[in-house]
């Protein structure tokens, strides 16, 4: 347990961001590459993230207003943005994503729609506690993480 | 690593270096791997490329597939694996993994966030070694340097043929020269190539191991050179060693001169007659079965499942006949009757390969596996069709003397060669070529689709583009090559003085290749080449039955179309610069024969090709017009064939052949290859 109370709170946020099922393992595949060489490589990832993946969101928002619905697109936009998506560990938005291509493959323009809604807010969701957690990362100083002194 | 020569007559101790050609980490190995990352996604790139710098890779990245290919162009041996994702705005995974396939056989790996088994099956067809389900793990990248090893691992089994042979530092040379010895009658020559090769080699190999040779480009007054110098000795005594010296240039290595005049030795020989080279061959084959085993068994599943799935592409074809060229380079030996194969299939590649030394023997090797394999179980098929394809051309040639000066100025090569006999066997062989280089390099027989499919296999779809450009090499029309993109590639490995430009290929190409045009036609645009590409890959099979036949045999009608091609193709060679008188008259008669080659299918397809070849040939996009001019290349040697040459019953041949590619080519906008469709 950190003796350092932001580290301890930091740790804290953190393991509330797996067990809510924010993020998944692979969120930790990229804690491991942050060394001091780049102490800052998840948040700038992160960043780079909603960065792009914004772009793609608006793309998608854009196709779901031409009626009728493009499905094929639609499906690769969401291709795209699930990738995207499973690369940085975002478990919760990765899950959203194929209920929304699934709505796709099936034509379910109804489905998309109700899907996409809900991959908005879960996106939205883990924007802000991804802020608070590098907000609070860069206050604790250089991270240990999970590596131990050698 | 320090293999130590079976041969023993070598020291290898500099040869670990020789492992990975370009590479002198290889005691840190693999660390130090260079890997091209490509990847449309800016965070994926980015956790991508600090996972494999956290795996001691030497990495590139790229967001844009254009950008990976002229990267990889521009420094060919500077990478070791490429990383792709499938799914990419500017270029689809799989095209660029068939060029990479095709242009420099790195171990491609393709990434994807999609699962599904047809994607996945479709990476393992288009040749990938590897397919990544996103989100990549560290772990799965700390192993990619196992595709590296193990590429280069089969080359060198390929390339020794023999059981006992190490891998690694042997010398691919040494290794065929004796494993060869035994089993071909290639003649003395071989062997006494091969002692020269041992004491050379030696020398050489210590140095090319660790230096990159410069590619030597066999430019048209360097190949005269050449053949002055191996007619000078007699064509049995050349020896590279005294070649080199009466050619007296500076620069040019031992090495340079043997791998060229191997392809020279079996260039002649198809012009002479395939006859000598089955026997060769069936010995070769008994002698080597048993090695080949194994690899046979392998390409001939390979090959059975690629040309089933009609994915046999030329490409592959020459990829194998590239390897298979690279290793006859390496081995004066057997290969010769194999190599002889492969050699029709793409000179380029090869060459090309082996110019820069080690580095090249390497990819050599890659592809020489390939075409190893293939040898296995497709030699003597192949054979057969070479023998016919020669055979047939032999009696064309025989009959073709009045158009002696036509044909000779198509092919370059046949000026080159100039000398009577060779005169007669040069365009009897540039139409056995042309022939086997337009349809999956195999004569018209299926065989060669079996062939192909084991290139497919190991070169992925690369096919198009390799096919287009071994055959171009080979033959004159296809120059084109040398002028495009790998100008030094091009000129290096082709015998015939290649300055035709791409745009000629174009037009030939068109000529010849029904769904090339049809394809063409359809693209209207520069990105669609790879389509086209791709598609003509598919084709490959049905079209290299035409293509053989048609080139070898069929000559008449859609004069005009085939004119018009030539024509532009002629101006975009003006435009490009390569004007060599000889290519124009080239194309020229090429236009000819080709007119009377093609049957009512071509026309059609001559016509979209027109507007298709001027609009690719402004784009001059090298990939492009690479592929097409190899193609193209390939048509046109085979355009020199006049009419009256047992057409019949080659036309019949070729309409049989037609028939039976006619459903494939539904998706052309040309009713296949019907003879009753004569568009003019």
């Amino acid at each position: 347990m950190e003796r350092n109370p932001i580290r301890r709170q930091l740790a804290i946020m953190r393991q509330s961001l797996f067990d809510q099922g924010h993020v998944d393992e692979q969120f930790v595949q990229l804690e491991e590459l942050q060394d001091d060489a780049n102490p800052n490589f998840v948040e700038e990832v992160v960043t780079l993230y909603y960065r792009d993946s914004a772009r793609i969101i608006l793309n998608i928002e854009q196709a779901l207003e031409r009626k009728p619905f493009d499905f094929g697109k639609l499906d690769a936009y969401m291709h795209q943005f699930k990738g995207s998506s499973s690369s940085i560990g975002a478990k919760k938005v990765k899950a959203e994503s194929t209920l929304f291509r699934e709505c796709c493959k099936s034509g379910n323009g109804e489905g998309c729609m109700r899907s996409f809604q809900q991959l908005k807010k879960e996106y939205a969701t883990l924007r802000k506690k991804f802020g608070a957690y590098f907000q609070l990362a860069r206050q604790a100083g250089p991270v240990e993480t999970a590596s131990r002194p050698k | 690593m320090n293999v130590s020569s079976v041969k023993g007559s070598m020291s290898i101790s500099s040869s670990t270096s020789t492992w990975k050609a370009g590479d002198t980490i290889s005691d840190q190995f693999p660390a130090g791997l260079r890997v091209l990352v490509v990847d449309d996604d800016p965070t994926c790139l980015m956790i991508l490329e600090k996972m494999l710098i956290a795996c001691l890779y030497k990495v590139t990245k790229c967001n844009r597939a254009e950008t990976a290919l002229s990267k990889l162009r521009e420094n060919k041996n500077g990478y070791d694996i490429v990383l792709s994702d499938v799914h990419m705005p500017d270029m689809d995974g799989f095209k660029l993994l068939e060029h990479i396939g095709l242009e420099m056989d790195l171990p491609v790996i393709m990434m994807s966030a999609d699962d599904g088994k047809q994607v996945v099956m479709k990476g393992v067809t288009h040749g990938a070694c590897d397919y990544l389900i996103k989100p990549v793990r560290i772990e799965a990248l700390k192993n990619i340097w196992q595709h590296v090893v193990r590429k280069r691992k089969n080359e060198w089994k390929e390339f020794e043929q023999s059981g006992s042979v190490e891998e690694g530092d042997r010398q691919p040379k040494q290794s065929d020269d004796a494993d060869y010895s035994s089993s071909a009658n290639e003649g003395n020559w071989k062997g006494s190539k091969r002692r020269k090769d041992e004491e050379e080699e030696t020398d050489e190999r210590d140095d090319t191991s660790t230096l990159k040779k410069p590619r030597v480009v066999w430019s048209v007054e360097l190949h005269q050179q050449f053949v002055a110098a191996v007619n000078q000795l007699g064509i049995d005594k050349a020896v590279p060693k005294k070649i080199l010296e009466l050619m007296n240039v500076p620069g040019l290595t031992r090495e340079n001169v043997a791998s060229h005049l191997q392809k020279y030795r079996l260039y002649l020989r198809r012009l002479s007659g395939v006859s000598q080279h089955q026997s060769n061959l069936s010995t070769i084959i008994s002698a080597q079965d048993p090695t080949f085993g194994s690899l046979s068994s392998l390409s001939g599943l390979d090959l059975q499942t690629l040309a089933a799935t009609g994915q046999l592409p030329a490409q592959s074809l020459a990829r194998l006949q590239a390897a298979g060229l690279g290793r006859a380079t390496a081995k004066s030996a057997i290969p010769i009757t194999l190599v002889d194969q492969r050699n029709i299939f793409s000179f380029e590649n090869p060459k090309l390969r082996f110019g820069e030394g080690q580095q090249q023997h390497m990819t050599n090797k890659q592809q020489v596996n390939l075409l190893h394999g293939i040898p296995t179980t497709m030699e003597p098929k192949q054979l057969v069709s070479l023998r016919h394809a020669a055979q047939s051309v032999g009696n064309m040639n025989m009959q073709v003397p009045p158009h002696g000066p036509q044909s000779s100025q198509n092919n370059p090569l046949l000026m080159q060669m100039g000398q009577q006999q060779q005169q007669q066997q040069s365009r009897g062989q540039i139409l056995v070529d042309s022939t086997i280089n337009h349809a999956p390099r195999l004569s018209s027989m299926g065989q060669p689709i079996l062939s192909n499919g084991m290139a497919t296999n190991v070169s992925s779809r690369s096919g198009i583009p390799e096919n287009i450009r071994a055959p171009g090499y080979s033959q004159t029309p296809s120059m084109l090559n040398f002028p495009m993109n790998h100008a030094s590639e091009l000129p290096g490995n082709c015998f015939p003085l290649g300055s035709t430009p791409g745009v000629s290929n174009l037009t030939s190409k068109g000529a010849f290749q029904e769904d090339v045009n049809s394809e063409i036609k359809g693209s209207g645009g520069f990105m669609p080449s790879y389509d086209v590409f791709n598609d003509l890959n598919q084709y490959k099979p049905q079209s290299w039955e035409l293509q053989n036949v048609g080139i070898a045999f069929d000559s008449s009608q859609h004069s005009n179309s085939l004119q018009g091609n030539l024509d532009l193709t002629q101006s975009a060679l003006g435009q490009q610069g390569f004007s060599s008188g000889q290519m124009n008259g080239h194309n020229r008669s090429a236009a000819v024969a080709s007119k009377a080659m093609f049957s009512t299918g071509n026309v059609k397809e001559l016509r979209s090709a027109q507007n298709v070849n001027q609009h690719l040939n402004n784009l001059l996009v090298d990939n492009t017009i690479r592929v097409k001019s190899e193609r193209v290349c390939d048509a046109s040697p085979a355009n020199i064939f006049p009419d009256h040459f047992g057409q019949d019953d080659l036309m019949s041949a070729l309409l049989k052949q037609q028939e039976s590619v006619a459903s494939s080519e539904n998706e052309f906008d040309f009713d296949g290859y019907s003879m009753n469709n004569i568009p003019v």
